[in-house]
């Protein structure tokens, strides 16, 4: 992956791209939704971006799909800070077949890569959707890909699009087709406060309130085949931990013992929750084996214990704890007990969440009273602050480990926001609904499935 | 005249010892705080008030008063990351103790709560410590454990949303609440 480096020269690019327009609520009805995140502002990309042109696709009249599907991959694309979208307008020429392509045409433009496509109808309702993948300077084509999904699937599509560019490109599996959680909270320090647990892309589109209740939700976590997720909620009076699917079909009030019931973490078998119980008095570590419902108590200590998470061999829990006198991060091997410390700086460590790598960790750090998103190599005790905001909390990585969502202030709002691993790609994902913090990002979850074009 | 000079320097140095007594006892004895509320129920009983009554609760039946009728105060304070009661909030919590211990089936509930930052399981758990602390005190003064319940909400019921050092201090606290 890219160097890790701390300097960073600042690219403020600040493209605050505009959300798809109205044209398409056309082929939206079917899943038209009203509380979506706004405009993402994009912060901070990478030094020397990847210069590449997604055409618009060519379409047959009836489908408005064309250049909002071009769009829709344009932006996944800025938004990973890798790439360096070229703006339709400026396009010489608009091939949509390959023996339309003048890769002069493309050079002219300082593009790296070129991506072109179409879509058409066919007569049971369906759409085709087929793109092909340049490189310009070898004039080759590095794939091609044909979708038949049902009209209300575009988006699916623009995103297993982008995810495949990205991929082939820069030999990282794409994200872009995942979802995040989140909690709306509307009304807060009046008389009727509302909170959302609310599903969407991880683009802001197509938001979907999964529960929704006058009384505070948090902790959201899912399981690892993408069907389910855990949270805490308080709708019983007390803290509660609720285990729903999210197609919406079953939800079920798992633990709600006297005390804290919070921290709910599938494993990565998806076989076991960790959980925080503190109805011996103080909060301990519990695992839950989901098929029997028994616990295992892990922790034993008068100290707070809270924030389990799993490495991503399910060998080992990570968690906070004050045991020294100030919260930091353990790390517990779970057949043998044996326990470390992992962080030594700063004087608040909490909430970890190790990378897919299992070497890196990211979790909330104070510094200079200031609470900031860092990262740390365990191997060569490396810390990098990743973020620069204030009350920078809830960090959660995507699935390639390449990003994390986290939530913060903007303007006394609560925002959730996005930043590389190595700090150098920010953008912002506000609401103007109300508050929004709490973010998991979602598993890889089964997509639309391509042919070889 | 010589003795009158004396008794006035007496009386100036009793005094001091009992301001010293006062202060050293507030910091160590919080019981010693009740002497006042006991003299004003006699002062009270003396001006001929009807109701001689000690702590107990006003005429909505919630809302605790000491023996002189004044709400008693529910909301107690505390440090960022810290849990420890301060000595200046014994006193009304020994009212409150009173008030539970001559009510035995009343019941009150302790809300812990935290200030926006940190982290909100952290928060969870550094709130219900205040309750505790909080509790800790009620049943060390005679309190039946039956009749308290702990909450914590961490940081998810901010009195004050702002984010400024008095904002902050104003969320972190203890709630207590008759039932």
């Amino acid at each position: 992956m890219v160097p890790m480096s701390k300097t960073i020269t600042r690219r403020n690019c600040t493209i605050a791209l505009r959300q798809l327009t109205l044209a398409l609520y056309v082929c939206l009805l079917a899943c038209a939704s009203w509380a979506d995140l706004d405009t993402i502002i994009i912060d901070q990309g990478v030094d020397d971006p990847i210069r590449i042109a997604v055409v618009p696709f060519a379409s047959s009249e009836d489908l408005s799909v064309n250049d909002n599907l071009a769009k829709l991959i344009r932006f996944d694309l800025a938004r990973s800070g890798q790439f360096d979208p070229v703006a339709s307008e400026n396009m010489l020429t608009y091939p949509s077949a390959e023996e339309d392509v003048f890769f002069r045409d493309w050079r002219i433009l300082q593009t790296a890569y070129l991506v072109i496509g179409q879509a058409r109808s066919n007569r049971l309702g369906q759409i085709e959707v087929t793109y092909q993948l340049f490189d310009v300077a070898t004039q080759s084509s590095l794939h091609s890909y044909n979708f038949l999904v049902a009209p209300e699937q575009w988006r699916d599509v623009g995103h297993k699009i982008a995810d495949l560019i990205y991929a082939e490109i820069t030999g990282v599996r794409g994200a872009f087709s995942t979802k995040i959680l989140y909690v709306l909270a509307q009304g807060i320090g009046t008389e009727n406060p509302r909170y959302e647990l609310q599903v969407a892309d991880v683009d802001g589109e197509r938001a979907r309130t999964l529960y929704s209740s006058s009384e505070p939700i948090l902790s959201a976590s899912w399981s690892p085949d993408g069907q389910r997720v855990a949270y805490v909620s308080f709708e019983t009076g007390r803290p509660s931990i609720v285990l729903q699917d999210v197609d919406g079909s079953r939800r079920e009030l798992l633990t709600s013992f006297r005390g804290i019931n919070g921290s709910p973490v599938f494993s990565p078998d998806g076989q076991q929750l960790a959980m925080v119980l503190s109805r011996s008095g103080d909060p301990e570590i519990f695992v839950m084996d989901l098929a029997s419902r028994k616990l295992r108590r892990i922790t034993r200590n008068p100290a707070i214990d809270t924030e389990p998470s799993w490495s991503p061999d399910g060998k080992y829990l990570i968690f906070t704890s004050d045991r020294g006198g100030r919260p930091r991060i353990y790390q517990l091997e779970l057949a043998t007990n044996f326990l470390e410390r992992l962080t030594f700086v700063g004087d608040y460590n909490a909430r970890a969440r190790l990378l897919p790598d299992g070497r890196h960790l990211v979790f909330v750090h104070r510094r200079n009273g200031v609470f900031h998103i860092a990262w740390l190599d365990l191997l060569e005790d490396r810390l990098l602050v990743l973020t620069e905001s204030q009350l920078d909390e809830s960090p959660s990585l995507a699935p390639n480990g390449a990003m994390l969502i986290y939530a913060t202030q903007d303007q006394s709002r609560g925002i959730l926001a996005v930043v590389s691993v190595d700090g150098r790609v920010k953008y912002r994902l506000p609401s103007s609904a109300g508050d929004v913090r709490e973010p998991a990002w979602s598993p890889f979850l089964p997509d639309v499935v391509p042919s070889p074009g | 005249m010589q003795i009158q000079e004396k008794i006035k320097h007496l009386l100036i140095v009793m005094l001091a010892a009992v301001v010293i007594a006062g202060c050293s006892s507030t910091a160590t004895e919080p019981v010693v705080e009740q002497q006042p509320a006991t003299e004003v129920v006699e002062v009270a009983e003396v001006a001929e008030v009807v109701e001689p009554a000690g702590p107990g609760f006003a005429a909505d039946n919630t809302t605790p008063v000491d023996a002189s009728g004044s709400p008693v105060s529910r909301t107690f304070y505390f440090g960022f990351d810290q849990s420890i009661v301060s000595p200046a909030d014994f006193a009304a919590l020994n009212v409150h103790a009173e008030i539970l211990r001559a009510n035995p089936n009343r019941k009150v509930v302790v809300a812990g709560h935290c200030d926006q930052r940190g982290t909100r399981e952290y928060n969870l758990a550094l709130g219900e410590r205040r309750a505790q602390a909080i509790s800790a005190i009620l049943i060390a003064n005679g309190v039946s454990r039956r009749q308290i319940e702990d909450i914590s909400y961490g940081e998810e019921e901010l009195v004050n949303p702002a984010n400024n050092a008095r904002a902050w201090a104003q969320n972190r606290r203890a709630v207590v609440s008759y039932r």
